[in-house]
């Protein structure tokens, strides 16, 4: 009787999230994967054709006639990557002293500087970027700065480079790789870190040995939670990116609107998802190995 | 022969959370053998974990300087001092099998891998968790966990090994059965051990010499004999094992005997070298002896609580003052509410010169 209850109950807590996730999610993926193979329509829209040559195109077995194979999308994935693991790179770098410097702050503190860091999800990304714009343009701050003490003599071009993406990306990153690495950081038993002091280990072997590897989740965490999402990310390089900076993300939006090619739109947004499912998948697994608990 | 560990004026203050300063550590001297048991014995906040921690290097002391093996240790860093310390929560390394727990010592210090293994297994072998090390420490039980803490301690061969309260999380049975187990083993590996504990009990049974400790200061060392039956003074007196203590008054001396008096007319038999009338002086008596008899001090049994040989009961006396505290044989007559006569021998009342 009970454990029956108890389904219904638990049935009845599930049905909203799972309606909302059946017709918010699961629908529209469907779309785009079932669109992915369809010929594009004229003037956006699909023709209900089966097509193979959005993938083709991508991939390099386009026929040369109808499609022709563009190096430059696999160009664009690869530096989507490459940017977007730049980025956990460096917000690792930056984020880990901090979560280790926060950790023995006073409970005050500690509660100041988390509220500064969850401060920039108060105002629009789309104002701190343009911010950004302002600060980087060749009469923007950071030159005008840099030039009236001396330190340069022309304008640095930094605005519509990738360094410029990259510089944007982790800047609105920071938050996100920083919270799982402080919870990972604080809950380190100093017990451990002394036992390891006391049994003949130098700090750096601590380190290396029990700091790093009991930090590792939050490390892996952190890291996920910042690729996923700048693999796929449009707004930084729109505001910030020239050519140079585009990414894949960019590519999707401008087959959706300014190209009209929904299926074209379509496969490369798959390519995405298809990504970011392998970096996942193998993080979890990596994950429970690390934990030993399987 | 010179002593292992030496520590002289050790100080160390801390900064309370209000801005006041704590002594810690008010001016300790003290000599450690090289195969001694040591405990240290105090209530919390006497200093005797930051002892310890000033020994193992994780706490720096404001003044003064200890030596080990003649070779000073005041400046050294932890992982520089050849001592290992069993922690109080063991801080086993999670994220490590048992054996890599084990080893770890030796693989920071660059021993071999085959080496290493041979030294775990032999280590393992020693505190009885043979063939335990594949596992993780979260698939040990307490007190298994409080072995693979011990073995990982004592594998790199510490001249000294440091123990804060580290049977505190066990339950009694295993407790007893580890604090034999703990003074075998210190006298096979035939290290130094020192050993903080709250529980009088433990302090008893397995030092050698007894530290007894309160607010930053040493209170006596000794024998747990000469600290049980010899208290120095009124702190240690209650706090090692039960205890009554009398503030007496000598009536009159009888060459080899002395007759006292409390204030409330409590009669006691002292030792009488020594002693002249109208001396104001402390009588301490422990529970065990006082017997029950048909001569001595007139009572009423206030509370008795059956102990399964013993008898465990609390005594108003019949000229008034606070109750006694006696343990005598089980047997007739010594329920609640029961007349009793509480006789002593004199030679084993210890006495304090203070009042």
């Amino acid at each position: 009787m009970a454990v029956k209850r108890q389904t219904w109950a638990l049935g009845l807590l599930l049905a909203p999230v799972t309606l909302f996730l059946g017709v918010f999610f699961l629908l529209p993926l469907t779309i785009i994967a079932v669109f992915s193979f369809l010929t594009p329509g004229l003037y956006g829209g699909v023709e209900w054709d089966f097509y193979h040559w959005n993938y083709s195109r991508i991939f390099g077995w386009a026929d040369g006639i109808i499609e022709i194979f563009e190096p430059i999308y696999l160009q664009i994935l690869f530096r989507s990557l490459s940017f977007a693991a730049l980025t956990v790179i460096l917000t690792l770098i930056l984020c880990y002293p901090v979560a280790f410097w926060v950790s023995r702050l006073s409970e005050r503190w500690r509660l100041v500087f988390l509220f500064l860091i969850t401060l920039p999800f108060f105002s629009s990304l789309i104002v701190r970027l343009y911010a950004w714009l302002l600060i980087l343009k060749p009469t923007g701050v950071l030159n005008t700065v840099l030039m009236s003490l001396g330190i340069i003599s022309e304008p640095l071009e930094i605005l519509y480079t990738p360094a410029a993406v990259v510089l944007g990306m982790v800047y609105v990153m920071v938050p996100f790789m920083f919270l799982p690495l402080f919870a990972a950081v604080d809950n380190l038993d100093s017990a451990q870190t002394e036992a390891s002091l006391d049994l003949g280990a130098n700090r750096f072997q601590t380190f290396v040995k029990v700091m790093l590897p009991q930090t590792l989740p939050g490390i892996m965490g952190g890291a996920v939670i910042v690729f996923i999402p700048s693999v796929g990310n449009f707004i930084v390089p729109d505001v910030l990116g020239g050519a140079k900076g585009l990414m894949i993300g960019n590519l999707v939006e401008q087959q959706f609107l300014s190209s009209r090619n929904w299926p074209f739109g379509s496969a490369l947004s798959m390519i995405i998802m298809a990504v970011v499912l392998t970096v996942l998948m193998v993080s979890v697994t990596r994950a429970r190995k690390a934990g030993g608990h399987a | 022969m010179a002593p292992l560990l030496e520590i002289r004026g050790a100080k160390r203050t801390f900064i309370t959370p209000e801005g006041g300063q704590l002594a810690a550590l008010d001016g300790i001297d003290l000599d450690i053998g090289a195969n001694e048991f040591v405990t240290l014995l105090g209530p919390s906040g006497c200093g005797k974990t930051t002892l310890l921690r000033a020994i193992s290097g994780f706490e720096m002391l404001g003044g003064g300087t200890m030596r080990l093996d003649g070779a000073d240790l005041t400046a050294l860093p932890p992982f520089r001092r050849p001592v290992n310390t069993v922690f109080q929560s063991y801080a086993l390394f999670g994220h490590m099998t048992v054996a890599r727990n084990v080893g770890y010592a030796l693989e920071v210090a660059g021993v071999s891998k085959a080496s290493r293994e041979a030294q775990v297994a032999e280590t393992l072998e020693k505190v009885g968790l043979s063939g335990m090390g594949s596992r993780r420490p979260s698939q040990l039980s307490g007190g298994q966990r409080q072995r693979v803490a011990l073995a990982r301690s004592i594998i790199a061969k510490p001249r000294l090994l440091l123990l804060d309260e580290p049977l505190s999380a066990l339950d009694r049975n295993l407790r007893q059965q580890m604090q034999l187990e703990l003074k075998t083993l210190q006298h096979s590996l035939g290290i130094a051990f020192i050993f903080v504990t709250h529980d009088q009990e433990e302090a008893l049974t397995m030092s050698d010499r007894i530290v007894v400790m309160k607010s930053g200061r040493i209170e006596q060392i000794g024998t747990p004999r000469e600290i049980y039956r010899h208290p120095k003074n009124r702190f240690v007196a209650e706090f090692v094992g039960e205890t009554n203590l009398f503030p007496v008054t000598i009536d009159r001396v009888d060459g080899a005997e002395a007759l006292a008096r409390t204030a409330e007319g409590v009669e006691l038999r002292l030792p009488g070298a020594g002693r002249k009338p109208g001396e104001t002086l402390t009588a301490i008596l422990r529970p065990a002896d006082f017997s029950l008899g048909t001569s001595g001090i007139p009572g009423t049994v206030a509370r008795a609580v059956y102990l399964g040989a013993d008898l465990y009961l609390r005594v108003q006396p019949k000229a008034g003052g606070p109750e006694i505290r006696v343990i005598a044989r089980d047997g007739k007559g010594f329920e609640e509410g029961a007349t009793v006569h509480l006789a002593h021998d004199p030679a084993r009342v210890h006495v304090l010169e203070m009042a």
